[in-house]
């Protein structure tokens, strides 16, 4: 086992530990509090995997600004403690779901092998080039229009912010 | 440092889109100095955009628009669609601005983001960049949370807007996730490029990562369009949102929905094709038969009306299953024949409810032809074509559909299918038993026909008959439209 | 040796973890939370796949996601706040003035 490969193992694991106490804790601020650990871990992983600007923007505008939204919001709406009972009834069914989704994945992702088109950058094209210089490239000539569409998108999230919340309209 | 060459931007290719969105953004601006009573305006205002939207849709009929490196592709295919969606919010549009005034959220922000909700249906139906298809959904989505939780003093649009963010979501993950092992099993997310490199590399049907991102493809796009088991938000959201909004969204969304499935499925993915009919034959048969068993034991009208959604949903898959020329342009028709009688039928919903009482339940439609036999006449007929009787647009649409079926040998599918239509009739009838045969227990004197209730009520009607008396020109197109 | 097996397994299981919690959890706060984990163990897939393809594409995607990640959060909770206002409650059993 290389160094790699043993880093990678710790840090999946607590990724895993966390990601188990998103969906266990009783209060809603543990829970985000471990979300973010678990978005730490994501933004470790996209350094291992040569994403040097997507572990960036994973730690500034998820751990950054939509963790702090929503604890801003769990604060405001004064949520209290769950409790008695935490789970709904479905417990059961959505154990067996997800151990359903897990079984699948494991089963196909083991005999699967990565068949697509090769592209040619690798981690000596980021080191010279620059990964913002790579994103940045794709996305305004490529993916232009996607782009664009989300300009639209953000707008409409706006006004939605605005109508649904603001006191007096 | 070398400049960035951008790609040739073909305005063309989105010409429909860019029209929605500015005539949107000027609207909001406008929205700030009018006052409340004259929000009405922006409706009128919107309706020239769609005009001038569709006027760029008719226009590039038959002349196939590339743009942006293969991102977006206005062919006729998206024009059928984009038809269908500006013609969906058109005509709510007509029937939102006395329902807005009658429950008191007469806000402006309504008609920009219905257009903007259509922007997105678009940019799905002409989307050939899985990117694109993902982001018009997401703005078609955000658009409709916020329009379902519009009345934001009503407990049940509120309820309904958050059910349907919560659900709609969770659908999201699933359908990316299939996106995310497709882009790993092809090296692409453009769908031409994915057909290719499939076509190229036939060992690709051994390698599962494939299928098991189509299957989670097909979950996602199933909660859009609310096949079952994946419907069990159409109901309290249907119900739950405003009026105009459900009307909306169970055309509009719906069609944009079918029109990414089969464009990503046809396109992108015909040699799975034995795998992936196995898989719609199944939820087609439960869509249907669900949707149909479900909708006879509601008595709140518009639940009932999802219901039957759902079950029309599961009609417009049989077509999918069929996958042959009859059935796909059968789809189209029908989606199209579908939106006129289902914003009809609506329509006529808002015009019985009243402020506060909503006066959603079949037993408040006693009597309805004793006091205005014009609207009964109405809702009778949409009630018709919803049951799929000759000479309706419904019936024309289900025969192309079942003969697509049987054309490609799934006989059962097609029995059931026709079960299930007559199943159907119950429901429908009950509305009509009540309209026809029971003494009136109320006077209807708040029911007041607009003149744009007054025009969206003829447009609807005449879209049903028309379409189901002389069909032969639109599916024609409809059929010119699914060469792909 | 790591390979796109070893991301490609943690980020089904975080996807299977986001998803249990989806549906047992009754807050709506928390929900949305294991969507956010859903989204994230999604962006995990893209950027490991787009490294082992050596295709930026997948990167954009990602972008992307979180943009609309960002979108949601705007909205979803703003209609919590909605919802909130006239229910004095955020619990999905609460969700409950028409039948579930």
């Amino acid at each position: 086992m290389d160094i790699q490969t043993l880093f990678f193992a710790v840090v999946a694991a607590v990724a895993i530990l966390s990601g188990i106490l998103v969906i266990t804790c009783r209060n809603p601020i543990n829970s985000a509090l471990s979300l973010v650990m678990t978005f730490f871990c994501l933004a470790t992983f996209y350094v291992m995997l040569d994403a040097p600007f997507m572990a960036a923007i994973q730690v500034i505008v998820y751990a950054g600004a939509i963790m702090v939204l929503i604890i801003f919001v769990i604060m405001l709406l004064n949520v209290r403690v769950e409790s008695g009972k935490k789970y709904t009834h479905g417990v059961l069914i959505g154990s067996i779901m997800a151990v359903l989704l897990l079984f699948e994945a494991f089963y196909f992702l083991n005999r699967s092998s990565l068949t697509g088109a090769r592209g040619m950058i690798d981690a000596n094209v980021v080191q010279n080039v620059g990964h913002v210089e790579l994103i940045g490239r794709a996305m305004y000539t490529d993916f232009l229009l996607p782009f664009e569409i989300t300009s639209i998108l953000l707008l409409v999230a706006i006004i939605g912010a605005v109508i649904l919340a603001k006191k007096k309209i | 440092m070398e400049t960035i060459a951008i790609p040739a931007v073909n305005l063309a290719a989105i010409m429909p889109e860019t029209v929605l969105s500015v005539v949107g953004m000027i609207l909001l601006l406008i929205n700030v100095f009018l006052p409340t009573e004259k929000k009405a305006y922006l409706g009128y205002l919107s309706l020239i955009g769609i005009a001038v939207s569709l006027f760029y849709t008719m226009n590039g009929w038959g002349t196939p628009q590339e743009g942006f490196n293969g991102s977006v592709l206005l062919d006729n295919f998206s024009h059928f669609f984009n038809v269908i969606f500006l013609l969906c919010s058109a005509l709510t549009i007509l029937i939102a601005d006395q329902y807005v005034q009658r429950e008191e959220c007469n806000h402006g922000e309504l008609y920009p983001l219905i257009l903007f909700a259509t922007t997105g249906m678009m940019f799905m139906a002409s989307g050939t960049d899985l990117m694109t298809i993902f982001l018009g959904l997401e703005v078609l989505s955000i658009a409709l949370y916020i329009l379902a939780g519009f009345a934001r003093n009503n407990v049940k649009s509120n309820e309904a807007g958050l059910k349907y963010f919560l659900l709609g979501a969770f659908s999201t993950c699933f359908l990316l996730y299939g996106m995310a092992l497709t882009y790993g099993a092809t090296g692409t997310t453009k769908i031409a490029g994915i057909a290719q490199f499939i076509a190229q590399n036939s060992i690709l049907s051994k390698n599962p990562i494939l299928l098991v991102g189509m299957l989670l493809m097909a979950v996602g796009f199933s909660f859009k369009i609310a096949a079952a088991p994946f419907h069990m938000w159409t109901p309290d959201v249907y119900e739950g949102a405003p009026t105009p909004i459900t009307a909306f969204m169970s055309a509009g969304p719906k069609a944009a929905g079918f029109a990414a499935f089969l464009r990503v499925f046809l396109v992108a993915l015909p040699m799975f094709k034995a795998e992936w009919t196995s898989l719609l034959w199944a939820l087609a048969v439960l869509t249907m038969t669900f949707g149909n068993i479900t909708a006879i034991y509601q008595n709140n009208i518009k639940r009932m009306l999802a219901y039957s959604s759902i079950a029309h949903a599961g009609y417009a898959l049989v077509g999918f299953v069929a996958a042959n020329e009859v059935g796909v342009a059968g789809i189209l028709f029908y989606l199209l024949s579908y939106t006129f009688m289902n914003l009809g039928a609506f329509a006529i919903i808002i015009l019985v409810g009243k402020k506060g009482e909503p006066n959603n339940n079949v037993s408040d439609y006693a009597g309805l032809s004793v006091k205005h036999p014009a609207l009964a006449l109405a809702m009778s007929v949409f009630l018709f074509s919803l049951m799929g009787i000759p000479p309706t647009a419904g019936f024309v649409g289900k025969f192309y559909l079942f003969s697509g079926a049987i054309k490609s040998g799934y006989i059962w599918l097609a029995i059931i299918g026709v079960l299930n239509s007559a199943a159907s009739v119950y429901y429908y009838l009950r509305v009509m038993v009540f309209m026809y045969m029971k003494a009136p227990e109320e006077d209807f004197a708040w029911l007041k026909v607009t003149p744009a209730f007054f025009v969206t009520v003829v447009i609807a009607i005449a879209g049903v008959l028309v379409l189901g008396v002389a069909p032969q020109y639109f599916l024609k197109l409809a059929q010119i439209a699914v060469m792909i | 040796m790591l390979t796109h097996h070893s991301y490609l397994i943690l980020s089904a299981i975080l996807f299977s973890l986001g998803a249990l919690g989806v549906l047992i959890r009754r807050n709506a706060i928390i929900i949305f939370m294991c969507i956010e984990m859903m989204l994230n163990s999604v962006n995990l897939a893209f950027v490991s796949l787009s490294k082992y393809l050596g295709n930026i594409d997948g990167q954009i995607f990602v972008f992307f996601i979180m943009t609309v990640a960002a979108a949601e959060a705007a909205v979803g909770l703003a209609l919590m706040i909605a919802f909130y206002n006239n229910r004095e409650s955020v619990e999905v059993e609460d969700l409950n003035v028409m039948k579930w």
